[in-house]
C-alpha cells in the first residue's frame, strides 16, 4: 500500500509539469497583460514607465524563459506575488481557501445525509411514486444551472424572509468587531444558508442518483436473497449486505469531489459574493493576474490527481477484491 | 418401516405473480408433506414452479409475487399436531425471521454469487449463528471453524478469513452448506445446489449432503431437474408440471413404475446406456404459459394419451400404492381410493 502510494505520487510530478505548461500557455495566450493591471485602470503612464514595469515583472523575456523562472520560484516555495492585490499569492490562497472549504464541506455533508437514505429507499421501492418523485427532483437538481437556482432563491426566499443575499459576514458587524464568538458563528451561519442550499441541492441530486442506481444493481443479487434467507432484519439486509456493495461506485464519485471541496464553486461564489477561492480565481482571470491564476489552477490539478489516488486507495477498503500493490 | 414425524405440510399452495397482462400462476395448487430425516426431491422442467415453491416456504417470494390467501404451509418442526404448527404463508415477518436460517435454511444454485463478496465467509457464518442464538463472537467463530471442517474444507481455521472470491465454486457451496447447517435446522432446502458445479464436484456435494443428513437428522428438500441426482440422493420424489404436483412416489417406486405420462416422458428423455445409438425421446410441445393455464389438466396438450375429459376437468389424486399418488384421469377410472389432498399414511 505504501509502495503503491509513493509510486503514484512520483508519477504525479511529470503530470503536474505538463499541466502547468498548458495552463501557462493558455494564460499567456489571453489578450491584455499584467502591466495594465499593475499600473491600474486608466493609467496615463508613459511608454518609458511601461517598459520599466515590463522589465520588473519579467515580461520582457521569452515565454519559455518566463515559464522556467516561474517554475524555479515555485520550486523554492515562492508562489509569486499578485500584481492586482500586491500580496504574496500563498497568503491570498491561504486566507480564502478555508471559506471555500467550509462552504463545500458543509454542503457535501448535508447532501450525503439526505442522499443516502433517499437513494436507498428509491431503490427498495423502485418504480413507486416515491421513486418517481425523487427521480424528477434530482433530475431538476442536475439540470437547473447553479446561478439560476441561486437567483430564484435570492428572489423568492431571501427577500421574503430577510436572509442576507451576499457575502460571508455582515459588513457592519465584522468591521466593528464581533462581541462574541457565538455572534460570529451565527452571522456566518445565516449567511451560509442560501449558498449551502444551492450547493447541497446539486450534490444531493448527483449522489442520490448514484446511490439509487448502484443499489438497484445490487438489491436483486443472490447474496441479498441469502441474507434474507438467514433471517436477518430487512434493515440489516439493505443497509449492511446490499449497501456495502453499493458503496464501491460511490467511492469514485467521492474521490472526484475532494478537489472541488478546495477549488471552489466559481459561479456560486460569484453570485453570492462569497469570499472564496473561486471568486479569487475569477477576479484573477479578469485582471490577468498570472501568478495567482497559475497557483489556483495548478493547485486544483494537484488536488484532482490526489483525489483520484485517494479513491483508488479507498477501493481496497470497501472492496476486498481490489488489491493495491506496486 | 418406521413412521417418521411430519415436519412440513403444504396444502393448496398457490403463488401468483401479478403482472400487467394478468396473474401468472407460477404455483397453482401444490400440496405435499415432508417427513423428518427424509430427502424429498422436487423434479420438473424450468419454470414449473419448483423454485417458487421453495421460496414461498421461507416467505422469500417478492413483489409482484403473492402467496394467495388460503394457501397453507404448515411447519411442524417443534410440534406434533398440524393444528399447532405455524402457517408460514400467513406468518408475520418476525415469525418468519425466527424460522429462516434457524429452523429452515436454504442453499442456492449459484454458490459464487450467493455469498456476499465484501464479507469474509467466517463473518457470514458467524452472523447466521449470532442472530439466532445468544452466543459470544468467539464461540460462534469456533463453531464456524468446526462447521467448515465438517463440510470437508481443509484448513478451516485459515479459510474462515477468506473472501468468497478467493474460493472455488465447490468450496463456496460447502461454505453455504456450513452456513445453512449452523443452527441445526430441521429442514434444509437446496435449490439446484449442484447445477452450477462441474460433475466431480457435484458428486462430492451430493455425498456430503447425504452424510450431513444422517449426522444432523435434517430433512432435505432437493429441487432439481436432474433425474440422475434424484436417483442418487432422494428418498421420495414429487414430479411437478406447470405449477402442480402430478405424481408423488418413493424414489424406487417412481423409477420402476412411473404412472403419469409426463413422468414417463421424463424417464424416456434421460440418456442411458441401454438406449445407445437411438435418438433420445422428447416430450413434444412446450410448457403452457403460466398466464394462460388450461382449464383441464395442464399436461393435456402434450399428453400422448389425452382424452376429452382431460381438457374439461382437473384430475384428482389417485392412489397407486403406499405413498404413491398420481394426478391423471388414466388411472382415476381404475376405481382406486381418491383423495382431495395427499394424506399419506405409511
Amino acid at each position: 500500500m505504501l509502495r503503491y502510494t509513493i509510486k503514484r505520487l512520483l508519477t504525479m510530478i511529470p503530470v503536474v509539469l505538463v499541466i502547468s505548461i498548458m495552463i501557462f500557455g493558455v494564460v499567456k495566450a489571453m489578450p491584455g497583460d499584467e502591466v495594465t493591471t499593475y499600473l491600474g485602470p486608466g493609467s496615463r503612464a508613459s511608454e518609458q514607465t511601461r517598459m520599466e514595469v515590463r522589465e520588473k515583472l519579467g515580461l520582457d523575456k521569452s515565454l519559455p524563459e518566463q515559464y522556467v523562472r516561474w517554475l524555479g520560484r515555485v520550486a523554492t516555495g515562492d508562489l509569486g506575488t499578485s500584481v492586482a492585490l500586491r500580496k504574496p499569492v500563498s497568503e491570498i490562497i491561504g486566507s480564502y481557501i478555508w471559506n471555500t472549504f467550509y462552504l463545500n464541506v458543509l454542503a457535501l455533508i448535508i447532501a450525503l445525509i439526505f442522499a443516502i437514505p433517499v437513494g436507498i429507499k428509491q431503490a427498495v421501492k423502485k418504480g413507486s411514486a416515491f421513486d418517481n418523485f425523487w427521480t424528477v427532483f434530482s433530475l431538476l437538481g442536475i439540470s437547473v444551472p447553479t446561478f439560476f437556482f441561486a437567483l430564484v432563491l435570492i428572489f423568492y426566499v431571501a427577500l421574503n424572509f430577510g436572509l442576507p443575499l451576499s457575502g460571508m459576514r455582515d459588513t457592519m458587524l465584522s468591521s466593528f468587531g464581533y462581541q462574541s464568538a457565538w455572534q460570529e458563528f451565527c452571522d456566518v451561519a445565516v449567511h451560509s444558508i442560501l449558498p449551502v442550499t444551492v450547493l447541497a441541492f446539486g450534490s444531493f441530486a448527483t449522489f442520490s442518483r448514484y446511490v439509487r442506481n448502484s443499489m438497484v444493481e445490487v438489491i436483486n443479487m443472490d447474496y441479498v436473497r441469502t441474507a434474507r434467507a438467514k433471517g436477518l432484519k430487512e434493515k440489516t439486509v439493505i443497509y449492511k449486505h446490499a449497501f456495502k456493495n453499493a458503496q464501491i461506485p460511490l467511492v469514485t464519485l467521492l474521490g472526484m469531489y475532494i478537489p472541488s471541496l478546495f477549488s471552489g464553486a466559481v459561479i456560486l461564489e460569484t453570485v453570492f459574493v462569497w469570499p472564496g477561492i473561486g471568486k479569487v480565481l475569477i477576479d484573477a482571470v479578469n485582471q490577468r493576474d498570472t501568478s495567482l491564476i497559475m497557483a489556483c489552477l495548478v493547485f486544483s490539478a494537484i488536488l484532482m490527481i490526489l483525489g483520484n489516488l485517494l479513491s483508488d486507495l479507498c477501493y481496497s477498503l470497501v472492496d476486498p477484491r481490489v488489491k493495491v500493490d506496486g | 418401516m418406521s413412521i417418521n414425524k411430519k415436519i412440513l405440510r403444504v396444502e393448496d399452495l398457490r403463488v401468483y405473480f401479478h403482472t400487467k397482462k394478468g396473474d401468472s400462476k407460477a404455483v397453482d395448487g401444490n400440496h405435499f408433506t415432508m417427513y423428518e430425516n427424509e430427502t424429498l426431491a422436487i423434479v420438473g422442467e424450468s419454470g414449473c414452479g419448483k423454485s417458487v415453491t421453495a421460496m414461498s416456504i421461507l416467505g422469500l417470494v417478492s413483489e409482484p409475487g403473492e402467496i394467495m390467501p388460503g394457501s397453507k404451509i404448515i411447519y411442524m418442526g417443534n410440534v406434533d399436531k398440524p393444528e399447532d404448527g405455524l402457517n408460514l404463508a400467513t406468518a408475520t415477518d418476525e415469525q418468519l425471521r425466527d424460522v429462516r436460517g434457524n429452523e429452515i435454511s436454504m442453499i442456492f444454485q449459484e454458490p459464487m454469487t450467493s455469498l456476499n463478496p465484501v464479507f469474509t465467509v467466517g463473518d457470514q457464518i458467524i452472523e447466521n449463528i449470532t442472530i439466532h442464538e445468544s452466543v459470544s463472537k468467539e464461540e460462534a467463530r469456533k463453531r464456524a471453524i468446526d462447521l467448515l471442517g465438517q463440510v470437508g474444507i481443509s484448513r478451516p481455521e485459515s479459510i474462515i478469513d477468506n473472501y468468497p472470491f478467493q474460493l472455488s465454486g465447490g468450496m463456496c457451496q460447502r461454505v453455504m452448506i456450513a452456513m445453512a447447517l449452523s443452527c441445526n435446522p430441521k429442514l434444509l432446502i437446496a435449490d439446484e445446489p449442484t447445477t452450477a458445479l462441474d460433475v466431480t464436484i457435484q458428486a462430492q456435494i451430493l455425498t456430503l449432503m447425504n452424510q450431513l443428513k444422517e449426522k444432523f437428522g435434517t430433512s432435505i428438500m432437493l429441487i432439481t431437474h436432474d433425474l440422475g441426482v434424484v436417483a442418487q440422493v432422494a428418498d421420495h420424489v414429487n414430479v411437478m408440471y406447470a405449477g402442480k404436483v402430478v405424481e408423488t412416489a418413493p424414489v424406487g417406486e417412481l423409477f420402476k413404475n412411473p404412472k403419469h405420462p409426463y413422468t414417463v416422458g421424463l424417464m424416456h428423455s434421460m440418456p442411458s446406456l441401454a438406449t445407445e445409438g437411438e435418438r433420445l425421446a422428447v416430450i413434444k410441445g412446450t410448457v403452457p404459459n403460466p398466464l394462460y393455464l388450461p382449464k383441464g389438466c395442464h399436461f393435456a396438450d402434450r399428453c400422448p394419451h389425452v382424452m376429452p375429459i382431460c381438457r374439461e376437468k382437473q384430475p384428482k389424486a389417485t392412489k397407486i400404492a403406499s405413498r404413491h399418488r398420481v394426478w391423471c384421469f388414466l388411472y382415476e377410472q381404475e376405481e382406486v381410493v381418491q383423495e382431495e389432498i395427499v394424506e399419506v399414511e405409511a
